[in-house]
Parts: C-alpha cells; structure tokens; sequence
C-alpha cells in the first residue's frame, strides 16, 4: 500500500505557500486600484516606454550574465571534473565559499573596488590610467550578477560532467574519435543537461535581480526587480501594476524555460530549480 | 590460423608499484577465437586493455602485425573494443551508436555507404529494423549487441571484448555464446575474449589463455585445458576436480593412498612427488570388494543431469559425479581407468585446491555470485 498521508503536508505546504501567492499576484495583476476587474495594468506597462526599457534591459543584461557565466563556467566545470578527488573537494569548497558571505556583503564590496576612488582606480591610477567610469554602469551589473550566479553555473554542469562514464569516452576513442571528437560528440552532448540547468539557474534570477543593479548599476540601469520593487515600496504605492509586472515576466521566463527544455533531457530538474 | 597477429613480449604492468602483470609473454593468429580466462583481478582485463591501447605496459613491447604499437593510441588502431558495460552512447539512437565509429573515419565516406553499412551489420547481429530506437529502450541481449554491431562496422582486424555476457542472464548467456561463435566466424576476424566463466571458454574458444595473479597459467586448447592442467590451479578452475598428493614410481605408474594405479603420464623423476588430478565423471562406482579404494558416502546432490556425491577416502573428501544413486553412509568401491588419471608437476598451488570438505550444494552458486559482484580492481585505475 502507498502510503498517500504522507504526502499531505507537502500538498498543503505548496497550496499555502506556491499555488496560493500565484493566484494572488494574478488576480491583483488584473485588478484596478479603485477595484474591479481590467487589463489596465498591462496597458499601463504597454504604455510606458521606460517601462518596456526596464523589461528591455533586464532580459538583455541577464542574458549577458548568462552568456559570461557559460563561457567562464563550462570551461571551470570541465576542468574540475577531470582533476583528481582531493582537488575537486578543494576547488568545489573554494567556488561555493563566496556564497556562504551575505549577499549584500559581496556587492557591497564590489562598489569599494569599482567606484570612482575604488581600488581598481586606484590601481589604475598607479599605471598613469584611469580613472575609469565603472560603477554606475551596466557593465558592472552584469558583473555583478557574474560573479554572484557563476557558481550555479559551474556545479550543475560540473555534476553532469563528472558523472559521465569514461568507459563511454574510451568507446569513442576505440571507435577512431581524436581527443577533439571525443569531446564535440561524446562528452558535450551529454553534458547539455548541466548547461540547460545552469542557464536556468543563472538567468531566471537574473531577470528578477534588484539589489545587484541598485547598488551597481546608478539610476540609469534599472531592472525589473527594482521596477517592481518600486511599485510596493515608497511613494508610487500600486500592488496591481507591480503584480502585474510581475506577471508578464513570469510569462516570459517560462516561455523561456519551454524552450531552453526542449534542448535538453534535463528539463525537469531546470524546471524545479 | 597459423599468422600470428599480436604479439606480448614479456610485458609487465604495474600499478603504483603494484604488479597486475607480471612478464607477459603471448603470441595471438589471425583469425583466432582467444579467451583470457581467470579469476577477478588476475590480469586477464589489464592485458585486454594493453592491446587495445588504454594502458601502456610499464616493462615490455606490444606488436602488431610486427610493428611495435606500444605508443599508438586507441583511436589510431585497428582494434575494436566491446566493453564490459556496452558504453553505449545514450544520447544516440542505435543507427547512429553503430554510425559512430564510421562517421570517424579519415578520409570521410559518403553518407550512403555509412548507412549500407550500419544496416549491413544490423543484418549481422539480427537487429534489423532497430536502427531508430533509443539505446535505453533495449534489453541487456540487444545492448549487447549494438556495442557488437559497433565495434565490427568499421572491420577491425581484431574484436576485443571484455566479459560481454557478464550482465546477461543464463540463457540469453548461451544463445549469445553461439551468436558470438556465428559473428566471428561470418566476419573471419581475430576476438580476444575476456571472461572468468570457464564454460564459456570451453565452449566457444580456439585457445585459452588461464591467468591467474598476473601470470600466464596455461596456453591450451580447450581440450588441453580441460584433459591435460599443467598445475592445481588451473585443475581446479576449469570443471571440478579431486587433486590428490600422489607418488610417481615410474612412467605409467602412480601411487595413491599407498595404493598404486595405472596412468599413462610419465617423464618424471622416479618416486617424485606429484599432484594427481581425477575428474569426477571419470570415476566409476562398483562393488566395494572389487573397486581400487574403498569410501563412504557423505553427502548426494541432485544435479539433474547425474547425482554430485561427495566421498571420504580416509579423510580426503572427493566430488563423484555419477548416474547411480548410493545413499548416505554407504561404502563404496571406486574403480579409475588410467586414461582418467592426470599427473602434475608440483607447483606453489599443490595443497591448495581439489579437497572437497568444504562442499555444500551451494558451493557453485556462491563461487559464481562473488566472482560477478566484484569488479576488476584495474577497471578503476
């Protein structure tokens, strides 16, 4: 017999704390702020050029992050996987380490480095350069989400990685494949999984990020996280517009993910995270 | 079958100081079915792993064809591997895992003949209309062969594989065993099998090589192996048998239990001490008054085919496989025709086999099981 009882403080959990807040955002996205049902609030957004910047520019700075992350990450997680136990232990320990430092604390360090009397201008300065525009700048929001999310970028794709069979990669190189074949046709492919969750978990909370683009990024490089932020908090008090905001991101990131599954078997453990 | 193909010159493979290998010597033909056979761990993996260029001998030269191919890589040999797990390629449908290897090739073929070829050897290993299925939807015995199939497409001049039927179950074992035979005979090509099943050697090989802790035990036919064991370890690991001290008075003539029998073995020194091997079939059952020994029953198992019984000779329990039911604490005469008899030279394994006190019913089953669970410890290096 299935024990289903089990099963009912999950049910409930999701009921309380995932289905209900869902069904709220939605029906508060589609409520006027005198009450009653309307679209206004996506119109409002429609509307409103900075708006449509702000969604603009959060899908293109975090595609960005997601893109650097890639490049930095794949090339980490493949080299990780391949050194010896003990190595790996340290080097996972040494990636994960910065995340168990407040998050705040880490961008907060990032404006000394890079703000106008920063250190790196004044290293910069050392070299008769500078000083340099960085802080306040959309480069550095993406930096900043860089060098928050790039280990979850690394530790899926290095945990698909190293769980490849090397038998598989010895096949391969038995059947005539050059070192460079082995990897475009054996170990990539299967790799894919890691990378469809790692640019999941990468970029979906790079679009919603607020705190790295407040503290980084000046007035001028805003994104929806602030944008929605904004809506609840202060002097434009409107949780319609804000949810509603809120909403239409969701849309898209799951079309998104729709798509990003499609290229990869991993699917449903991107879908989780 | 007379070419020699490959050839191990006194190859030595150590591990972390740690010989596998020691001193290989071993000469392949063309066109030869080759079993390395042996416990786990005996070194019979290692030297498949030489030949197809995973693992290079830390003393010693490997040649093929008579070129030294020491510091040629895998993908540059004309050696293919069917390894022990399939290490089919999950993310391929079966058309492309066999397409794999011919899609490798330099100077390209045409996509034409990759798939004549690929149905060619789908035909061959009696797959056909598999191609587009996925790998993980196939049993163990279809795997198997899609890793066959893949490995024989691109015509390799030697098939190596390491205990493709270890994951098999007994049945589908003997089928593929013949499909095995079939295959290599159809394509005419040279296997190199490695297995710790002595059955499967016997039945299907030209030669068997038993290994045993990195050494070379015997190089044989299947008959030789199994009629003429050089010493008691390779008595014992191929079929059962009662390895007994005995003394060798002269050519043709041994001594046991203070009793002397008939053989037809001889060249040894006068009164030498020596390891007598006698098969259990090869023991007949007669009237106590009229056999040569004189035993009691200890134990019967029902075979099936013939009854298991052990017997103690004084002490000395033998496995006695025979027809004719004789119940428990019955005495019974033996009688050994001389051809039944084998004369061995003494060697460190003398003592240490071919005493059958220990046996239970189970003894075979639980022999086998704790050989299959373990894996080679150089599969892990």
């Amino acid at each position: 017999m299935r024990r289903r009882y089990l099963a009912y403080p999950y049910v409930l959990w999701m009921a309380a704390f995932v289905v209900a807040p869902i069904a709220i955002v939605v029906v508060y996205a589609f409520t006027a702020k005198g009450g009653g049902a309307t679209f206004g609030n996506f119109a409002e957004i429609v509307r409103s050029a900075p708006m449509l910047r702000t969604f603009a520019r959060s899908f293109w700075l975090s595609l960005l992050a997601t893109v650097v992350c890639l490049l930095i990450g794949y090339p980490m997680a493949y080299v990780l996987a391949n050194e010896r136990r003990g190595a790996q232990r340290v080097l996972l320990m040494l990636i994960m380490l910065p995340m168990w430092m407040n998050f705040l604390l880490r961008t907060y360090a990032w404006i000394t480095i890079l703000e106008k009397n920063g250190l790196l201008n004044r290293l910069l300065g050392l070299l008769g350069v500078g000083p340099l525009q960085m802080i306040n700048t959309q480069g550095a929001v993406v930096l900043g989400m860089v060098y928050n999310f790039l280990p979850f970028m690394i530790l899926p794709i290095y945990s698909v990685i190293v769980k490849i069979d090397r038998s598989l990669l010895e096949a391969a190189e038995d059947l005539g494949a050059s070192p460079l074949a082995v990897f475009r046709r054996v170990i990539f492919p299967l790799s894919l999984p890691g990378v469809v969750s790692g640019i999941t978990m990468v970029f979906v909370p790079g679009v919603s990020t607020f705190a790295i683009s407040k503290l980084l990024g000046g007035s001028n490089s805003g994104m929806l996280g602030d944008l929605i932020e904004m809506q609840f908090q202060g002097t434009s008090y409107n949780p319609y517009l804000g949810s509603a905001v809120a909403l239409v991101m969701m849309v898209i990131v799951m079309v998104f993910m729709y798509f990003m599954n499609r290229v990869g078997d991993g699917g449903q453990e991107a879908m989780i995270l | 079958m007379s070419k020699e193909l490959i050839r191990l010159s006194n190859c030595t493979m150590a591990f972390d100081g740690e010989v596998v290998l020691n001193n290989i010597e071993l000469s392949i033909n063309d066109k030869e079915f080759l079993t390395l056979l042996g416990p786990s761990g005996c070194g019979k993996t290692t030297t498949l792993r030489i030949i197809g260029g995973f693992q290079k001998p830390t003393v010693g030269d490997v040649f093929f064809d008579g070129v030294r191919i020491n510091d040629v890589p895998p993908h540059k040999r004309s050696v293919n591997t069917v390894f022990q797990k399939y290490a089919l390629f999950t993310h391929l449908d079966v058309f492309e895992n066999i397409a794999f290897g011919l899609q490798m090739l330099k100077p390209a073929i045409s996509k034409e003949e990759i798939s004549s070829r690929v149905m060619e050897m789908l035909e061959i290993v009696s797959l056909k209309g598999f191609e587009r299925r996925e790998v993980s939807s196939l049993s163990g015995g279809q795997q198997q062969r899609v890793a066959i199939a893949r490995a024989l497409v691109l015509r390799p001049k030697v098939l190596l594989l390491d205990e493709p039927l270890g994951a098999l179950d007994l049945r589908l074992r003997k089928d593929m065993q013949n499909e095995l035979k079939r295959i290599q005979q159809t394509m005419d090509i040279t296997f190199i099998y490695v297995t710790h099943d002595q059955e499967e050697a016997l039945a299907m090989s030209d030669t068997v090589v038993v290994m045993d802790g990195g050494v070379i035990q015997q190089i044989g036919t299947p008959e030789d192996i199994y009629n003429e064991p050089k010493n008691a370890f390779v008595a014992d690991f191929i079929g059962e048998s009662n390895i007994v001290d005995g003394i060798m008075k002269r050519d043709g003539v041994v001594e046991i239990f203070g009793r002397s029998f008939k053989c037809l073995d001889g060249g040894f020194a006068p009164d030498e001490p020596v390891d007598v091997v006698i098969r259990p079939e090869d023991v007949d059952i007669v009237e106590v008054g009229e056999g040569m020994l004189t035993g009691t029953v200890t134990n019967i198992t029902f075979k099936g085919m013939q009854y298991d019984i052990i017997v103690d000779f004084r002490g000395f329990k033998w496995l006695i496989q025979t027809t004719d039911l004789s119940p428990v604490g019955a005495r019974i005469g033996i009688k050994i025709d001389p051809d039944g008899i084998h004369i061995m030279k003494k060697s460190h394994y003398s003592g240490m086999f071919g005493d059958y006190s220990s046996y239970s019913a189970e003894y075979d089953d639980i022999g086998d099981a704790s050989i299959e669970a373990e894996e080679e410890p150089e599969d892990d290096l």
